[in-house]
């Protein structure tokens, strides 16, 4: 019963970093209407980025993961604007996707070229009195906990910012109605801007959390979360944020589980399978809706 | 000169014309048809004039201002609203909510809430399903809701494409009341109509628009016993 329960929150904890990740895929996906197969790698810029401030430089914590967060969200206006935006009013969907796997492979080989292809051991952000807790009979990782309470908080500032400020509301409307939505006098190119700012800034604090759970980081560090996030956003159904969140919680509980019951070396293609079968049964994902048209 | 000023405009879609060169006007406070058959080009019109469409060629002056260039979200903050055919109101947001977005552009709270209770007073309805979700609405109160959105941003001109289409008889003819009483308070009017009898009574001028171009125009009584006009719109 007590590993059952650590293991719950071991799953929830993974969860939530997927669900920080996952939340980014979406909102990017409802509001810009693509599949930003590239954010994953965010994920290792930001990584790498407190890597190098706080290892090698020696800034403080907060400092570094401060920085790492901005030059991830300067890094997601970049693309949006430089790969993207030329791409939006081609008329291809692919286009973009194949665009946006360009890329992915340009940040990781430009990781490669920059850092190397070798393992960097990264420090965790945890203080060591922290680093593992004894809450009653459960020893549960200082990380564990904390992923938990960022994703917690993030989601709600998130929304907050989506429901009661005017930039909030700009997003919801173009996620519903682009055209309409600059009628009303919104910027649909500012809106998609921020959105990336918004997604990359929280890639990068998921990267922070990801790489003090599991210090090795290379240059596709992200690719796997990344994948496994898109998984998620797609499981809750992709564009919804509620769902995002549900499904990164689940995906990593599903995970943890069967890596620990089941099988190390097969837990993702359990993770997968599990997916393929919702989908099956629910094609549109938890919180997806079916669209329809009203005349 | 006159408030809207539309002159040789010429818009493709790809390689094929859609507007071959129209020229029309709308002077402050009138209210003006604009009718032809379906595909004549009329919400492609209406979409060049705020800017969802980038005209080929041609002008657009409000009030003086050359406008062609100006993109879409600029538009609003000049005083021109759009009530698009189809109406496009935010399905998942509430009727409020809805409305608020109209006024997104403004800041001075206590001219927003006034404005609110103009739009209430317009469409009761609107009052009473105040925190229903828009996709749930009614084909005409999503139309009432598109109207009212748009008086939300407290125009000087409103463009509304097709209003009555797909609506019953009576939600039609409450429309057309209420865009009687808009235009009684002094905001301009360009109306797109099929239902061209509909629109002719109301307006003082309109303009017929027939594969994109103005093949008549003039006092909106006088076509209204045109006999062309009659034969070929009106179903006479
Ligand atoms: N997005 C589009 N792409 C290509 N052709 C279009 C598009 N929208 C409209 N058209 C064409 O332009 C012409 C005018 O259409 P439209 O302005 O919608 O007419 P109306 O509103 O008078 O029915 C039609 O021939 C229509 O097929
Ligand atoms: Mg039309």
């Amino acid at each position: 019963m007590v590993t059952l329960i650590e293991n719950l929150i071991n799953g929830l904890s993974m969860g939530s970093i997927y669900a920080i990740i996952a939340i980014g895929y979406t909102m990017v996906y409802g509001i810009a209407k693509m599949l930003n197969f590239a954010h994953g790698d965010i994920i290792m810029v930001g990584s790498y980025a407190a890597f190098i401030l706080i290892s090698t430089m020696g800034l403080p914590v907060p400092a570094g993961i401060l920085a790492s967060v901005v030059i991830c969200l300067c890094l997601g206006i970049l693309i949006e604007k430089i790969a993207y935006k030329p791409l939006r009013n081609a008329g291809s969907p692919l286009a973009v996707l194949i665009t946006a796997i360009g890329v992915s492979y340009f940040l990781q080989n430009g990781a490669m070229l920059v850092f190397g292809s070798n393992t960097k051991s990264f420090t965790s952000v945890i203080p060591a009195q922290i680093q593992t807790l004894q809450i009653g009979p459960f020893q549960v990782k200082g990380i564990a906990v904390v992923s938990i309470l960022t994703s917690l908080v993030l989601v709600g500032i998130l929304q907050v910012f989506i429901n009661r400020t005017r930039p909030g509301q700009a997003m919801l409307a173009c996620s519903q109605d682009r055209a309409a939505a600059s009628l009303m006098g919104i910027s649909v190119n500012n809106t998609i801007t921020l959105t990336f700012a918004i997604g990359s800034a929280m890639a990068a604090i998921a990267g922070v959390l990801m790489c003090s759970y599991s210090p090795a980081l290379t240059p596709t560090t992200g690719a796997m979360p990344g994948i496994k996030a898109f998984t998620a956003a797609v499981f809750g159904g992709i564009g919804s944020i509620p769902g995002a969140m549900v499904g990164g919680l689940v995906l990593g509980i599903i995970e943890q589980l069967s890596k620990y019951y089941i099988s190390q070396q097969v837990s993702d293609a359990i993770v997968f399978g599990v997916l393929i079968v919702i989908l099956l049964v629910k094609p549109t994902g938890l919180f997806g809706k079916v669209i329809q048209e009203k005349v | 000169m006159a408030m809207l000023q539309v002159t040789d405009l010429k818009v493709n879609y790809g390689v094929i014309p859609a507007l071959k060169g129209i020229s029309f006007e709308v002077g402050e406070g009138e209210v003006i048809a604009l009718i032809g058959a379906n595909g004549a080009g009329k919400t492609t019109t209406l979409h060049t004039l705020t800017g969802l469409i980038q005209a080929a060629s041609g002008k657009i002056e409000f009030e003086g201002k050359d406008i062609t260039r100006v993109p879409a979200h600029k538009i609003v903050t000049m005083g021109m609203a759009h009530v698009p055919e189809g109406r496009h109101v935010f399905p998942d947001m509430t009727v409020y909510q809805n409305l608020m977005l109209g006024a997104f552009t403004r800041r001075d709270r206590a001219e927003i809430d006034a404005n609110l209770e103009m739009v209430y007073s317009h469409f009761p309805r609107l009052k009473e399903r105040e925190k229903q979700v828009a996709g749930t609405l009614s084909g005409g109160e999503q139309q009432m809701l598109a109207m009212g959105r748009a008086l939300m941003s407290n125009p000087k001109i409103i463009l509304m494409d097709e209003p009555s289409m797909g609506l019953s008889p009576i939600y039609v003819n409450e429309i057309f009341d209420i865009i009687g009483k808009v235009s009684s308070e002094g905001v301009t009017v360009l109306l797109v109509e099929q239902n061209a009898k509909k629109a002719l009574t109301i307006a003082d001028r309109a303009y017929v628009l027939e594969t994109g171009t103005i093949s008549t125009s003039g006092r909106a009584a006088d076509l209204l016993h045109d006999d062309a006009i009659r034969k070929a719109y009106l179903g006479e």
